[in-house]
Order: C-alpha cells, then structure tokens, then sequence
C-alpha cells in the first residue's frame, strides 16, 4: 500500500526553483533512502514534508495515507503521524526536553482524540528509550538542544521520534556531524522503531548511514527530481562512482 | 532649563501644591522630618513633574501623562480593609510574613506581628511620629534629586520600617502587601528596610494598587556580610511610581527582582549603591505588557566601591500596543578597580504595535573592569516555532512556551523554588488570558 505520495511537484524558495516534478512513492512499512548531491533539494522536501512555510508549491500535491497534507500546518502534519528529525535541531532554551517531549506527546494525543498518556506511562516510555540512546536523566532537565554536542543533539531527535511514535519518519541528513560512534547509537535508534506499520524516508550525501540503516530502495535526487531507483547496492554504485553521471542529464 | 519657580503649573502640579499645603501640619514627623519634607517639596515645585526634556523621564513624560493628581488617601474603611486582607495573592502559596497596607496605611490587624528574635517591625508613621532612630536614615541611602522621590519624601505618610539586627537569620520572607482601592485617591507610601551586618532576610514586596495613584518608595541598606533577597510585583489599573534606594555593604550579597503585569502605566526606578568592597548583586525583572500599558524601567547602578560583581537583566513582553522602556545606567566610580558589571535587557515583540525602547550606559571612570551590556528586541524566532510545532504543539502552544522560556532565563535566577514557581504561576496566568 503506497503510505507517502508526493506527485508531480514543484517548490520554489524565494523566487528560485528546488523541486522540480518530483514523484516519489514511499510503501507502508518500506525504508526509503534518499541520496543525491548538495542542491538537488534532499533538506527542501524534507521541510515541505514537515509544512516549513517559507516553501511555496507551484504544483502538484503530496498524499499521506490518501490525503493531501499541502494545506495542513507543521502541528496538524504531526498529529497525523509525519515526522521530521532535523539536519540542524535548533536549541529551544527555558523549555526542559521532558516539558517539552510531554506537551508535544499530549498535543498530538489531543488532535487525535486520545487520552493523555499517565505520568507513569510517559517517564517509562521516556526512560526506556532513553537509555537505548545514551541520555541520561540530566540532558532530559535541561533545556531542549542547549549546550548539547551534535551528536547530543541528533540522538535527542531519535529520542523524540521514538517517544512520538510517528507512522511517517523523515530524516534529514541524520548522520552528519557524527563520529562512527555516534552514528551507530543513532542508527541503532533507528532500527529499533523499524515496523511493518512505519514508513521512513532516509536522507544522506554518502552511502555510510546506509551500512546501518539498510533501506528497502534508494532513490537518487538530483536537480529537484528523481532520477534513478532502485535497492541497496545503488547506493554502493553511487559511492564508487560519484554523482556526477546524474549532474548533467537532468538539466 | 527651568530656573526658579515655573510660573505655569498644570493641574496636576497645582492639586500636588495643594494637598502639600493642606496636609503639611498633619504629616506625621516634626523638627528635622518636617524641614526635610519642606526641602523635598521646594524641590518639586521649583522643577515641576518631569517631563521628556529631562533625560531621566524622556520616555515617560508624566507632566504629559498625569492629567490630575487624586487626592490623599483617607483612612481605610472596613471595604478597603477587607480588600487588603486577599491582596498580594501572587505570593498566597509562601508561608510569609505579611505586614498589609491598606489605601496607603498600616493596618495591625491584618499584619502578622508574632515577635522573632532580632526583627524589629514598625509603622513609619509611628516611627515618625515617635522619632524612632531609624527614621533619622531616611532620605540617606541614595540621594537623588529624582521629583518622583522628593514628591515621595514631601508627602510620605506611611510604610514599614524595618530593622534585622545583626547576625539573624530571618525564619520566614517578609511581605509587604500595599493594596488600593478603586477610589480615585494617592497613597504615598515609603519603607527603610535595614538588614544589619551579617543578617539574612527575603523580602516580598506587593503591589495590587487597584485605580489609585500610587507614588511607593523603599530604602533599603543591606548590611557587611549580609544576604538579602528582594521581590517586588506590581499590578495597578492607573499611575504607580515606585522607587528603590538601596546601599549594599561590603561582602554583602543582595538579588533584587521586579515582575510588572497588568500594570497600566508604571515607572519603576531603582537607585542601588555598591557601598563596600567585594559584594555580588543580581538586579533582574520581568515586565509584561498588552493593551496600552506602559512599563518603564530606570536603573541607576553605582560602583562606588571596587571588587564588587553586579548583573542586571531585564526582560520585557510586549503585545498590543504595549510600549516598555528600559534604561540602565551603570557608573563605576575612579576608585572601583575591578567592578565587574554586565547589563543585557530584552524585549519580546508580539504584534507589529508594541514598542520597546532600550537605553543602556555605561559610565566607566576607574581603568581595571570589566564591564558590558547588551539589548535585544524582536519578535518569536519563527524557526523555534516550526520545530515546535514540527512535534505536534499547536501554533498558540508553541509561541506560549517559547514566551515563558523567554521569561523562565531571568526567573530561573531567583534562588528560592517557592518565589520563582509563584512569579511562573503568574507568568502563566498573563499567558493563558491572553488567550
């Protein structure tokens, strides 16, 4: 069953044109990876997945679970299941990441008709992950991304995803400015939310993250559209050969 | 400039004259109390209510904005009185000391006056009126030639006074709770709070000023080695002056606190001293402000001596068409090596009307400090936002935790959890009206 469907679609950013006609599908359950060079519009669909509002549509649409989510804002598009973990996560200071996880997990909660998660509930479900990621009771005081590292900061998004449950996962170069370390506690993470019910849509610059998080299929972007898919070893072809052979064809 | 007497007067200058003239024979305090308040009034009257051309007042221009002046407050009555015992609810959840004001006087019988080893408490009028020792401090702590004060001084018809002998620890905070009525008359209020060597004291200080014009004043003298924690609120539907003159000792550690909200048109001035050598001092605020309120924020910090740290920071929220105005001024005077001094304020813009005007000084006259200030005025940062509501938090949500993380910087430094949660709590309230 098709769970992401972007159709067709065009984004300019002040004037310039990212997107280009993209087409993508994303299957239920499926791990999809996006790669493709700097400027070929990785972050930008990422941002208009998440309902960033300085992206303007000229065209086509974006279905989730049949549905466009176009006109819907970033907090509808959340409570719906869609989840973005930010290349850049921005520091949210006076708001503690525990304030924060519970009121973002109870807003969703609400738009969704459902009860609010019991205290007892919510620190186990909190605590639980936590461990899993390395964070410890103290980061979980402190202000939401203030002061932490990069590698701090990319397993708070994990942490985040884990606790929100999305249907829809978006990464958005999750493995840059991590050190090999890092980057197995994060894709660990990941892996750990992998379910038939949950769609996730990867995307990277290199092939490395892939070792990880081995997707279903790769997609590669470049100049605002898809131009190439198919499975894993295509991320090996692109690492071994660069992107340059999609650089000039889809202009 | 304006020499000698002005011959025009406004209406308001002219009813201030009068209330003088009729009020100076009751006014409690003779001999060097009353030729003090003849010299504060000449004050006045030679140079009149300040206005925009006197750069202290420059953005609050209150011979412009005090069209009349109400007359002194008479007596409580048994409404007023009964107003008074509820006020200061903000601070309901600490267990205080509570010495209540009403309409500008003390009342006993809803004051706390079990006795506590080295806490002497008073009525001024009682102490001018006796010419308790105390009261021989007034007007001593930091002079100004301020008009506000002076008017204060002029009039003064009660308050606290307050000593902590040396060496106690107080067991509970002490607060004040000044409440108006919805009259339209002036209370004239002024406390000497002395904190003596080595003593430790908090001391909450509420405003609920109701429609009455309120000129409040507190001198406070914070002893060598001693700790005091100041708070003070205020909430008032008309014009509240408020004015603090505080000497700090040596060694002394002193953390002053406003929290300004719904407050229609206030000017809060601080003049706080570093009087002795190695002393830290916290002079921090929160105002907010929607509909047409008026909140200004005075500072005037002075490193008289050397060695002594001090932060200042301010914080403002501004909707509608709220207009805040902070200047902070720091004077490190020649001799004050080694004065470590930073200022920052911001303001928080939250609709394309409201106004912040920021003016912070720096007047440096010794060689080896370090001293800095800072001033912001923006809007909610709109990527803050997105990744808030990129989790779910709805737009209204997500910009009224963003507003109390902006708030929670600056009350996050009050020591005391009781104090902090009851200004959050309030902080919260403003929030959840706004709607």
């Amino acid at each position: 069953m098709t769970f992401l469907e972007v159709k067709n679609l065009h984004v300019e950013v002040e004037g310039k044109k990212i997107l280009d006609g993209l087409t993508l599908s994303v299957e239920k359950g499926q791990v999809a990876a996006i790669m493709g060079p700097n400027g070929s519009g990785k972050s930008t669909l990422a941002y208009v997945l998440a309902g960033k509002d300085n992206y303007q549509v000229t065209g086509g649409d974006v279905l989730f679970n049949g549905q466009s989510i176009l006109e819907m804002a970033p907090d509808e598009r959340a409570s719906k299941g869609i989840f973005l973990a930010f290349q850049y996560p921005v520091e949210v200071p006076g708001v503690a990441t525990m304030t924060f996880l519970r009121t973002a997990l109870n807003a969703q909660r609400k738009a969704r008709g459902d009860a609010e998660l019991s205290t007892p509930e919510f620190m186990k479900r909190v605590r639980d992950t936590a461990s899993n990621l390395g964070i410890g009771q103290e980061m979980l005081r402190r202000a939401v991304n203030v002061g932490f590292s990069g590698g701090e900061k990319k397993r708070n998004e994990i942490l985040q995803m884990a606790v929100l449950q999305p249907l829809l996962a978006v990464l958005d170069e999750t493995d840059s400015g991590l050190d090999i370390d890092a980057l197995r506690i994060v894709a660990d993470g990941v892996n750990r939310l992998r379910s038939p019910d949950r769609s996730m849509v990867v995307i990277t610059h290199y092939q490395r993250l892939l070792n990880y998080i081995v997707p279903d299929v790769v997609h590669v972007l470049a100049k605002g559209r898809v131009v190439k898919s198919g499975g894993k070893e295509l991320a090996l072809e692109l690492e071994a050969r660069g992107y340059t052979q999609f650089q000039g064809e889809a202009a | 400039m304006n020499v000698g007497v002005r011959a025009v007067k406004t209406p308001a200058e002219q009813a201030l004259g009068a209330a003088f003239a009729a009020a100076r024979a009751k006014l409690p305090g003779k001999g060097s109390v009353a030729a003090l308040r003849e010299s504060a009034f000449r004050r006045f009257d030679t140079q009149g209510l300040p206005h925009r051309r006197v750069e202290e007042w420059k953005y609050t221009d209150l011979r412009a904005l005090m069209r009349e002046a109400f007359p002194l407050a008479a007596p409580p009555n048994p409404a007023t009185k009964a107003h008074a015992k509820d006020a200061g609810e903000i601070f309901a959840g600490i267990a205080a000391r509570r010495l209540v004001f009403a309409s500008g006087a003390f009342v006993p019988e809803l004051s706390d006056l079990t006795p506590e080893p080295g806490l002497f408490v008073n009525s001024l009028a009682d102490a001018l009126a006796k010419g308790d020792t105390l009261v021989a401090n007034i007007g001593k702590t930091f002079e100004t030639d301020d008009t506000a004060v002076a008017l204060n001084t002029a009039l003064m018809c009660d308050g606290a006074t307050i000593r902590v002998a040396a060496g106690t620890a107080l067991k509970r905070p002490l607060h004040l709770v000044f409440a108006g009525g919805n009259e339209p008359t002036a209370a004239f209020v002024r406390s000497l709070v002395v904190i003596e060597k080595d003593a430790r004291a908090t001391l909450l200080e509420s405003h609920d000023s109701g429609s009455a014009q309120v000129n409040a004043a507190l001198e406070l003298v914070v002893g060598d080695d001693a700790r005091v924690d100041y708070v003070r609120t205020t909430q008032a539907q008309g014009l509240h002056i408020f004015s603090l003159m505080a000497a700090i000792g040596a060694r002394a550690v002193f953390n002053g606190f406003s929290f300004n909200a719904d407050a229609q048109l206030v000017r809060n001035q601080m003049f706080v001293r570093f009087a002795g050598e190695g002393s830290k001092g916290g002079i921090r605020g929160v105002s907010l402000l929607k509909g047409k309120e008026h909140v200004d924020t005075t500072l005037l910090i002075d490193h008289a001596k050397g060695h002594c740290e001090s932060r200042e920071q301010f914080k403002s929220v501004i909707d509608d068409e709220g207009h805040a105005v902070f200047q902070g001024k720091i004077v490190v005077q020649p001799h004050a090596q080694k004065t470590d001094a930073k200022m920052m304020t911001r303001a928080l813009l939250l609709s394309d009307e409201a106004e912040a005007d920021n003016k912070p000084e720096l007047e440096i006259f010794a060689d080896d400090v370090i001293c800095g200030h800072g001033a912001t005025a923006s809007a909610p940062d709109k990527a803050l936002k997105f990744y808030l509501m990129s989790r779910g938090i709805p737009e209204a949500e997500a910009e009224a935790l963003l507003i109390q993380a902006f708030i929670g910087e600056v009350v996050e430094e009050i020591s005391n959890d009781g104090i902090r949660e009851a200004l959050m709590f309030a902080a919260l309230k403003w929030l959840g009206a706004r709607g």
